[in-house]
């Protein structure tokens, strides 16, 4: 079964000064264990695109299935994991006790959540810092943080919203190839907004590139770089050549590679 | 300032401790509390040496108080007449010792009052924040409320109490002066609570829609946590006009014991004995400033929750 299933969606905000179509005839697949980027100018839709599938935001028009379910109901089963822009930890709560907080809510018990917030926090290399604060952490481990709480139920799809969007270039980088080797261990299907274009090679199997006025699927550029990515991968000429392919379905015209900006 | 001694401690299940920094906070706000109240005594006695005693005069009208000895007897002065009798019967008990069981009288009744007044406010501040609806709808009500003058709720409050008889539960004088004080504090109980209750980013509800949390749980675990920061000043700010309240409420409603009732019988003798009613009106504000330290002694344990509030 494929873990989400977009038929015809499209979501319009009405507001006082007039209808914004934000999102129109989406048809999107996410095969189970599958890496998906979601890509474009900002105001394309791709967030709006995550919060339908989270479920934090209702589509206007079309189907959207989670596993076979409605969104809700997905959603209140737990099958997904989130992560936004802002870590979003609770700053009154341990490290420890951020990453408890998904179990904690659906009355997992105290030593499971406690084993359990142990292997995630070894999992993003946070072993040392169990029983700090937020505001003690820097920005990427705290970002860090919330990804391990993302995984904490073992979900089978994990939604992230420009989850390192803050980070600087470097911490950006290692948090990638920590995220592939953590979907490689969890084999969960990612759907992961995103307007960097390396980003989305990097990560991903499938980049769908969207554009705005109103959001839909312009592109979906298939990326093959194996399994096993690391950093020698971000200097290899695949990673160009897809690059330069997502770079051109994004202008929509063939850009010449020389002076490429990989940002 | 990042304490080092957490940094280097990587124990799990560490509470947080109260950084160095906000311990000598809690120590520099009472010393700037006393220091307030000298440099007040200080400005009196000034007032008393620059304003001529018959006051002062701009033509016909009167803009500065008179300042002799009789309408503002010297702070020395005050401080004395605390420690004498309070009457020139024999076996009169002192000023201090009067004024003291007053105050303890009253109290008892204001954190009574702040008591329910702030699980008043609480529960309201819930309800609005559970229905936008009752926030549009009870907002103007609340703030409406602080308009009525109490003085003319006094005599309704007692007078709907002294029909309340369940049973051998029978409705104390003191309980409309603590339900007057309650009237007066829910109101910044209330908007403190609901602006903190309303103070988590969306990100951070979000997360716990994402997590198909119900309300309930997201008000323990998220809302109300979240309003530490707001509610602690909001309490505060509660105790002082509970007090506030309750001396009015005695005066209004004639109850006797406490230091409202105190500072009329005092002024009555104002002519004769001027800084007997001074030194009533001075034990009265420092209730205030008491009942308001003690609520913050609340703050002490939250010191994980006060993040915001101590950086």
């Amino acid at each position: 079964m494929s873990a989400v299933e977009a038929r015809g969606v499209g979501k319009v905000f009405s507001s006082r000064s007039g209808d914004v179509v934000a999102l129109e005839g989406i048809d999107l697949t996410v095969a189970a264990g599958e890496f998906v980027a979601l890509i474009g100018p900002s105001g394309c839709g791709k967030s709006t695109l995550l919060r339908l599938i989270a479920d934090l935001d209702a589509p206007t028009t079309g189907e959207l299935t989670v596993f076979g379910k409605t969104p809700q109901q997905a959603r209140e089963a737990q099958d997904y994991g989130i992560a936004f822009q802002q870590a979003g930890l609770l700053p009154w709560r341990t490290v420890t006790a951020n990453v408890e907080l998904p179990l904690e809510l659906h009355g997992v018990g105290k030593a499971e959540r406690a084993g359990r917030a142990r292997e995630l926090l070894s999992l993003v290399g946070l072993d040392d810092f169990a029983g700090h604060f937020p505001h003690q952490l820097s920005g990427g481990m705290q970002q860090r943080v919330a990804i391990a709480r993302s995984l904490a139920e073992r979900p089978s799809l994990l939604l992230m919203d420009e989850p390192f969007g803050a980070l600087d270039e470097m911490t950006r980088e290692r948090m990638q190839t920590e995220l592939v080797r953590i979907c490689a261990e969890s084999g969960a299907a990612v759907v992961f907004v995103t307007h960097s274009i390396p980003e989305a090679v990097f990560l991903s199997q499938r980049v769908v590139v969207m554009s705005p006025r109103p959001g839909r699927i312009s592109a979906v550029v298939p990326v093959n770089l194996g399994d096993v990515r690391g950093e020698g991968l971000r200097e290899d000429a695949s990673f160009f050549a897809a690059v330069t392919a997502v770079r051109e379905a994004l202008h929509g015209t063939p850009v010449t590679a020389r002076g490429v900006d990989l940002r | 300032m990042t304490d080092l001694a957490t940094t280097l401690a990587p124990e799990r299940t560490a509470p947080v401790p109260v950084r160095p920094r906000e311990r000598s906070t809690v120590g520099r706000r009472i010393l700037v509390g006393v220091l307030a109240v000298l440099l007040l005594a200080a400005l009196w006695e000034l007032v008393k040496v620059v304003v001529p005693d018959g006051g002062g005069h701009l033509g016909e009208a009167s803009v500065l108080p008179r300042t002799d000895d009789l309408a503002m007897p010297h702070v020395w002065d005050i401080v004395d007449r605390v420690l004498q009798p309070e009457t020139s019967a024999t076996g009169s008990p002192t000023v201090l010792s009067a004024m003291l069981s007053a105050c303890w009288f009253t109290l008892r009744v204001a954190l009574a009052g702040w008591l329910v007044g702030s699980i008043g406010g609480l529960l309201l501040a819930a309800l609005m924040q559970r229905w936008q609806l009752a926030e549009s709808a009870l907002v103007p009500w609340v703030v409406l409320s602080q308009t009525v003058p109490l003085i003319a709720l006094a005599p309704l409050v007692v007078g709907w109490g002294g029909r309340i008889h369940v049973g051998t539960f029978e409705w104390q004088r003191w309980m409309s002066v603590a339900l007057i004080a309650s009237y007066l504090a829910f109101f910044p109980v209330t908007i403190g609570a609901l602006r903190g209750f309303q103070s988590p980013p969306a990100a951070q509800v979000e997360l716990f829609r994402a997590q198909a949390a119900s309300w309930n749980r997201t008000m323990l675990s998220l809302r109300l946590p979240a309003s530490v920061p707001y509610l602690l000043p909001a309490l505060r700010l509660g105790a002082a006009t509970a007090v506030v309240g309750a001396i009015v409420a005695e005066v209004s409603t004639g109850t006797k014991g406490g230091i409202g009732r105190l500072i009329i019988s005092y002024a009555q003798s104002a002519s004769g004995d001027p800084a007997k009613p001074w030194a009533a009106i001075a034990a009265a504000a420092l209730l205030g400033l008491v009942a308001a330290g003690l609520v913050s002694l609340l703050g002490l344990g939250l010191g994980r929750y006060r993040y915001a509030e101590v950086r």
